[in-house]
């Protein structure tokens, strides 16, 4: 344990400049640069909210913020692990030539993505004042569920890029699973439309985290006990479990590599 | 005398199945099918030998005979199937120059990438950068992306990032083919240098005359055993008589 933190310690250098490579090489030789972090989830919502509450008529009050925090929820954690599954077979090259601790490749994407929210976050507070929501103390709680879905999707994320490097299928497999599982999230459309499914919702982590996210940001509710328990619980199973696979699996990395 | 480098009853085995099983559906088909078979490639068999501190270690043998999978093995790239290894000290393995290099980064932005994958701190980097920049003689080049460069500039700015530190242990594959003739010389001399201030330096090299030139011990790797083990005349000659 002792020498993980010592190890760890020693190659936080290499993470955090893995983080600044991956900006940098996503934005060189684009003009507005990082700007595009901010603009994306903007121009997106746009797209969303025209779509949505026009041509649907979905009936959700303030659909710009709703829309908002839902994807800037669910885009962190699809963009972490989809990256994540590919972390370790990318950095192929470097394993099988230096001696480097191999979870800090998911580690870096989640912490690249969490980067990517972080602008999101910008956006997100910019439509907030341009639409007058009103907030309350409440919205302070906001690092909290945002901890919450970062350790969770830091588990699927190691599960998943472990796992990979066995079953190539993965990558394939899981760009659908993520799109049944974003249909599956009350991202743009009102949770009552899943009325007699609730049961099932219960068990989406996603749906859990974008409630809490909505609950202080738009309905200036600090989320009951059962919530937060729902949050951790998920967090938890999904960072335990990630972790031993990952653990287990990484020792053979190399002969499959 | 305490030995740095320990490696004990160390066993490699790759798994050399011809067709490598890489998705679900066929990993399922093969176990019904019971051809889940591993065939076994052993690249080392119950290897053991000591590197004392100070050591100018070669190792010599023919292609395939596992002088590269020993190295891996001990710099902790690869885990060995059996057996273990101790190490004492740090290491800087050069096996393969540039492995860390981003080549959409500039040479200064690689700098800072590749030695903290080495494990150096960015303070540390800062205060050498002048000298590996001086070293590599790329002044003109500092923010030029790496893709742009020939391969012995490539090859000169990660022998000299690998080579910035003085660490424990050196570890040397074939690098020194790198370059052209006054580079070699160059970083035979930075090698030399390590070995001066009491690095010890495992050599694998296909020249037996620099194996001769800087060695005092050598080992000799036949299909994953030891052949010869000991003073660098005797078991160069006995190489070379094969």
């Amino acid at each position: 344990m002792k020498n993980t933190i010592s190890v760890f310690l020693k190659y936080r250098y290499l993470l955090y400049n893995l983080i600044s490579r991956d900006i940098k090489v996503k934005y060189r030789r684009s003009i507005l640069g990082i700007i595009w972090s901010i603009l994306n989830p903007l121009l997106m919502m746009l797209v969303m909210t025209a779509v949505f509450s026009r041509v649907f008529k979905f009936n959700i009050p303030n659909f710009p913020v709703y829309y908002l925090s839902g994807s800037i929820i669910w885009g962190f954690f699809s963009e972490s692990t989809s990256t994540s599954l590919s972390s370790v077979l990318g950095a192929s090259s470097l394993i099988k030539k230096v001696y480097i601790p191999k979870y800090i490749f998911p580690l870096e994407k989640v912490f690249f993505s969490f980067v990517n929210l972080l602008f999101s976050i910008i956006a997100l507070i910019f439509i907030l004042i341009v639409t007058k929501t009103p907030v309350t103390f409440t919205i302070l709680l906001f690092p909290i569920p945002l901890i919450y879905v970062f350790i969770f999707s830091l588990g699927i994320s190691m599960f998943l890029a472990a796992a990979t490097v066995y079953f190539r299928d993965i990558i394939h497999l899981y760009t659908v699973i993520l799109t049944a599982w974003m249909y599956f999230t009350p991202i743009f459309y009102p949770v009552s439309i899943l009325e007699n499914w609730q049961w099932l919702l219960n068990f989406n982590p996603l749906y859990h985290y974008i409630a809490y996210f909505r609950d202080i940001l738009m309905y200036n509710t600090v989320p009951s006990v059962a919530t937060n328990l729902y949050c951790i619980g998920y967090a938890l199973v999904s960072v335990v479990i990630g972790l031993a696979v990952f653990k287990k699996l990484q020792r053979n990395f190399i002969l499959y590599l | 005398m305490d030995s740095i480098i320990e490696v004990k009853n160390v066993t490699m085995n790759f798994n050399l199945s011809k067709e490598k099983v890489d998705s679900i559906k066929e990993y399922i088909i093969k176990l019904l099918k019971r051809q889940l078979h591993f065939e076994k490639f052993v690249a080392l068999d119950n290897v053991s030998f000591e590197i004392n501190k100070g050591d100018v270690f070669g190792i010599v043998g023919l292609n395939g005979a596992g002088k590269s999978t020993i190295l891996k093995v001990v710099s902790g790239i690869l885990a060995p199937s059996e057996g273990s290894v101790s190490i004492k000290g740090s290491i800087a393995p050069l096996i393969e120059l540039g492995a860390g290099f981003d080549m959409d980064l500039t040479a200064r932005e690689n700098v800072f990438l590749n030695g903290t994958v080495l494990g150096y701190s960015p303070d540390f980097l800062r205060e050498k950068y002048d000298d590996i920049i001086n070293f590599a003689e790329l002044q003109n080049f500092q923010d030029v992306a790496v893709k742009n460069f020939s391969s012995g500039m490539v090859a000169r700015l990660a022998f000299a990032i690998a080579t910035v530190i003085t660490p424990d242990i050196l570890i040397v594959d074939e690098i020194l083919s790198v370059g052209d003739y006054l580079f070699q010389e160059k970083c035979e001399r930075r090698i030399n240098d390590m070995m001066q201030s009491g690095t010890t330096v495992i050599i694998v090299s296909h020249s037996i005359s620099q194996i001769e030139r800087l060695c005092n011990r050598v080992m000799w790797l036949e299909k994953g055993h030891i052949k010869m083990i000991g003073k660098t005349q005797e078991v160069c000659d006995c190489y070379k008589n094969l």
